[in-house]
């Protein structure tokens, strides 16, 4: 049985980031937003236990729970995609807030290079040097269009920086001075600069001061206790969705949030979504919420499961390579370099998810990449992200794994080693895509979604130039020890490297090979709008938020229009 | 040399609002006041000292295994796995076997919170862990196996052998000489390694890291309020590690 409510103007699928964004700017100009998110509501008390790395860290209390849904994965057509039973390679939100509650807040604007990455490549090196099989398309959206966006993320969120050499053109300053800067940090921006680079505190959304954000929300002064990355933050001092879009929504009386509340299919006519369908997870009731504009706001994975499950736009078929629903699908190239320093400690357990040093000179298009047989870079951190004893026993090469010479080494060297690693970019490939797999099944009975994922050749090339830039820096730094490069034969699902999965409703000028515009509308249905990482053509060499943040601005934005007018937004 | 300073950083609602001007300064973080004073958790008004010894190892009994024979099996692996040394206590001493033997009897030894829907296949490594098999049931078959392997190559009880001859049985198992049929004998092993160092580095709230012995080994403060006076610091700031206990009951 189904019980169907009242109609509401919109709703969004999943209140993290995206959703709390959306939900907050809607509101704000008077539509009804009606928010669903599967997990529970949580806030800032809820964290009072949190400084536990096995509970949070490594049994992922913040994140989606398996049992109920997960996906499957192969690296290429010819195997058997299994279940990720387990967490490994990247960490999935679940609850109010999302993902957001728990990210480290390291907050990169993408380069002007990505968003017309096919075009200025071809100008600059010829057609030829996009390699057989990358599907490289311009975003249908400039820097200069999207800027004005980045502002709002970067208001919205405190976010803390100075100056940002080599990235794209400021409109303005940021709302927050950088953060502090460690020892190891220091270290890594005077090697750089010797080596002629151009390092910079990373911008962060952990505030490194008291803030108020033009909404009127407030986010405390970093605080440095470690604990950040995969935590909530007990002082409020982390931007997060639950300190700053949602309460914001919730201001505006015209929001209302719906935790435990699952969507299970985006209800359709074929031309127009009608709704959403989605079960209480307490009461296993399942309801029908009407709504004039659906926002799929569930992170990339579900953004893709519930269109292909939904039958709603046309799913990419990789022998054809035509349609769009799972095209394009990227991660993240992250390599790095332990550096073990027999003669100096540092502070390595304090720190904040966002205190970084970082570089961009081998990022983007940044350097000249004629003779370089792949394209774009990535970014170079050293990080003090605080960190914690169970997961980290960095040893020197050749260090048994366990046993007597393991605990001295890995004792030794804690507080003696700091790494330097890459958000590397990840170009899309034909071979790589989202669709619904055939044998496996949610809780609910729906098929889980099948990821076929591998780095091809040129993510292959350009992680080892990264790794080798990372190497050369900890020895220009003066490890006494430094660990071997890193293998990129195969992408390993069971390693963890980031929560940037993007794709499969890639933005873009053209319906036939894009699935939204650039307001993230579907071509294939006008009052969807389909938010977040999914809409990347491709996936740059930085941390992935603030441009999902941005385009939900730009989203937000569209819907309220397309909320008076109907229609196609471009 | 700073005991004192971070015995003191436990946070009062005075020293809070002191220490970062939250009321003072004019912009309060609604969350901060919602979440830390709020709530009372953090509120101190003595330094107790810790608990008397007996009052602190009522956890110190089998939750999960059932003989003596089995948790000696356990406990001397681990002990090979993270040995006691000049640096300080093993993994026994550390209350790492009784950490797994909690472990195991409690969600993870059942996978909660993991996809458990079959069909199963054995998949790529990259694939990630696919068996049947839940967790606990991987210990009791390791058990078994370790027995069996010593008994066939030593002829001699695994918990009786020299520790030499313990580190060549576990690095069998280690290097999938062992066969355990259902299961590669190093999807046991690295079970086993990953859970003897979380019991000797979680917070001692789960029965290892006993005293916070394997906090003080590393030099790891565990639970500290704030760094916001010692992060940029020169040198390397030794402090005495605060565990959960400390920080909810004080
Ligand atoms: C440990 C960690 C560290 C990170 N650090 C960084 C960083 O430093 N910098 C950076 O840029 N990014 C970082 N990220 C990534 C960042 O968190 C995400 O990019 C961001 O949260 C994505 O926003 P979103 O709205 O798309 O998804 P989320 O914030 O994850 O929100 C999606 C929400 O939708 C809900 N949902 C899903 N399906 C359904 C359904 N069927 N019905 C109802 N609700 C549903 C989910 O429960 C979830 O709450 C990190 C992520 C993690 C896990
Ligand atoms: S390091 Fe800063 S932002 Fe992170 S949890 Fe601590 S106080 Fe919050």
């Amino acid at each position: 049985m189904v019980t169907k409510l009242p109609k509401t103007d919109v709703v969004t699928v999943g209140v993290g980031w995206t959703g709390g964004i959306i939900a907050a700017e809607c509101s704000k100009a008077g539509l009804e937003v009606v928010g669903l998110e599967r997990g529970r509501n949580r806030e800032t008390q809820d964290f009072a236990m949190k400084h536990d790395e096995l509970r949070y860290a490594l049994r992922y209390e913040n994140g989606q729970d398996l049992s109920r849904q997960t996906l499957t994965f192969r690296n290429n057509s010819g195997q058997r995609a299994l279940p990720m039973r387990k967490f490994g390679s990247f960490l999935l939100g679940e609850g109010v807030g999302g993902a957001g509650t728990h990210w480290n807040g390291l907050t990169d604007r993408y380069s002007p290079y990505d968003f017309e990455i096919r075009s200025k490549t071809i100008e600059k090196y010829g057609e030829s040097k996009i390699a057989d099989g990358l599907n490289l398309q311009d975003w249908g959206i400039t820097y200069e269009e999207i800027e004005p966006y980045y502002v709002k993320f970067e208001k919205m969120a405190g976010i803390s920086a100075d100056e940002t050499p080599l990235r794209g053109e400021r409109s303005e300053p940021f709302p927050n001075p950088a953060m502090k800067s460690t020892p190891a940090m220091d270290l890594f921006i005077e090697t750089t600069k010797n080596m002629g680079l151009d390092p910079f505190v990373m911008p962060a959304a952990n505030n490194s001061q008291n803030y108020q954000n033009p909404d009127g929300q407030r986010i405390g002064a970093c605080q440095y206790n470690g604990f950040c990355e995969r935590f909530g933050c007990e002082y409020g001092a982390k931007a997060s969705p639950n300190i700053t879009v949602i309460p914001t929504a919730e201001a505006t009386g015209n929001f209302e949030l719906r935790p435990n509340s699952e969507v299970i299919e985006v209800l359709h006519d074929g031309e127009k979504a009608t709704g959403v369908l989605y079960i209480d997870t307490r009461t296993g009731e399942r309801f029908e919420q009407p709504a004039e504009v659906v926002a799929l706001t569930s992170y990339t994975f579900n953004n893709n499961r519930l269109l292909l499950a939904s039958e709603l736009g046309t799913p990419y078929n990789p022998e054809t390579q035509r349609g769009t629903i799972g095209k394009n699908y990227c991660y993240q190239v992250i390599v790095g370099t332990d550096g073990f320093f027999d003669d100096q400690k540092f502070n390595v357990a304090m720190g904040s998810g966002g205190l970084a040093a970082t570089l961009d000179n081998f990022n983007a298009d940044n350097f000249d990449h004629t003779d370089h047989d792949f394209l774009h870079g990535g970014s170079i951190l050293m990080g003090q992200y605080a960190k914690r004893p169970i997961a980290n026993n960095q040893v020197p090469p050749g260090t048994p794994r366990w046993g007597s010479d393991f605990k001295k080494q890995s004792i030794k060297y804690f507080n003696r080693s700091i790494n330097i690693y890459t958000y590397g970019a990840c170009l899309p490939h034909a071979n790589n895509y989202l669709d619904l797999d055939p044998t496996y099944k949610d809780i609910h009975g729906y098929p889980l979604l099948r990821m076929t994922f591998d780095y091809s050749d040129t993510d292959r090339k350009r992680g080892h130039f990264l790794n080798e830039q990372t190497k050369k820096i900890m020895q220009e730094m003066g490890a006494t020890h430094v660990s071997d490069n890193e293998s990129m034969e195969h992408y390993d699902i069971t390693e963890y490297k980031a929560t940037h999965n993007t794709g499969g409703v890639i933005m873009g000028e053209d319906p036939e090979t894009s699935a939204v515009n650039s307001y993230l509308q579907m071509w294939e249905a006008d009052n969807v709008f389909v938010v977040g990482g999914s809409a990347y053509p491709h996936q740059s060499g930085y941390n992935a938020t603030a441009t999902l943040g941005a385009l939900a601005y730009r989203a937000s934005e569209g819907i309220i229009d397309y909320s008076k007018d109907g229609g196609s937004l471009v | 040399m700073a005991d004192e300073k971070h015995e003191s950083k436990t946070i009062t609602r005075r020293d809070f609002i002191k220490k970062t001007g939250y009321v003072t300064g004019g912009v309060v973080g609604g969350g901060v006041l919602g979440g830390l004073l709020g709530s009372e958790v953090w509120n101190t008004t003595t330094d107790p000292e810790v608990a008397p010894e007996e009052l602190q190892q009522h956890d110190q009994a089998l939750q999960y295994f059932k003989s003596r024979a089995d948790f000696q099996v356990l406990s001397s692996a681990t002990e090979r796995i993270f040995p006691a040394d000049e640096l300080g206590p093993g993994a026994i001493e550390l209350g790492v076997p009784y950490y797994i033997d909690h472990q195991l009897a409690g969600r993870w030894g059942i996978n909660d919170r993991e996809y458990r829907q079959g069909p199963f296949y054995k998949g790529e490594p990259n694939q990630g862990y696919q068996t049947h098999l839940k967790h606990h049931e991987i210990f009791d078959l390791g058990i078994e196996a370790l027995e069996k392997y010593s008994q066939s190559t030593f002829n001699e009880r695994f918990a009786e052998l020299e520790g030499k001859q313990q580190d060549e049985v576990l690095m069998a198992f280690d290097n999938d000489e062992v066969d355990m049929s259902v299961i590669s004998s190093s999807l046991f092993f690295e079970l086993l390694r990953t859970m003897t160092f979380e019991g000797v580095y979680a917070d001692p709230l789960y029965g290892g890291n006993k005293d916070m012995q394997g906090w003080k080994m590393k030099e790891y403060p565990g639970v500290q309020m704030s760094y916001t006076e010692e992060i940029e610091s020169e040198d390397f700031v030794e402090m005495d590690p605060v565990s959960l206990h400390k920080r909810f009951n004080t």
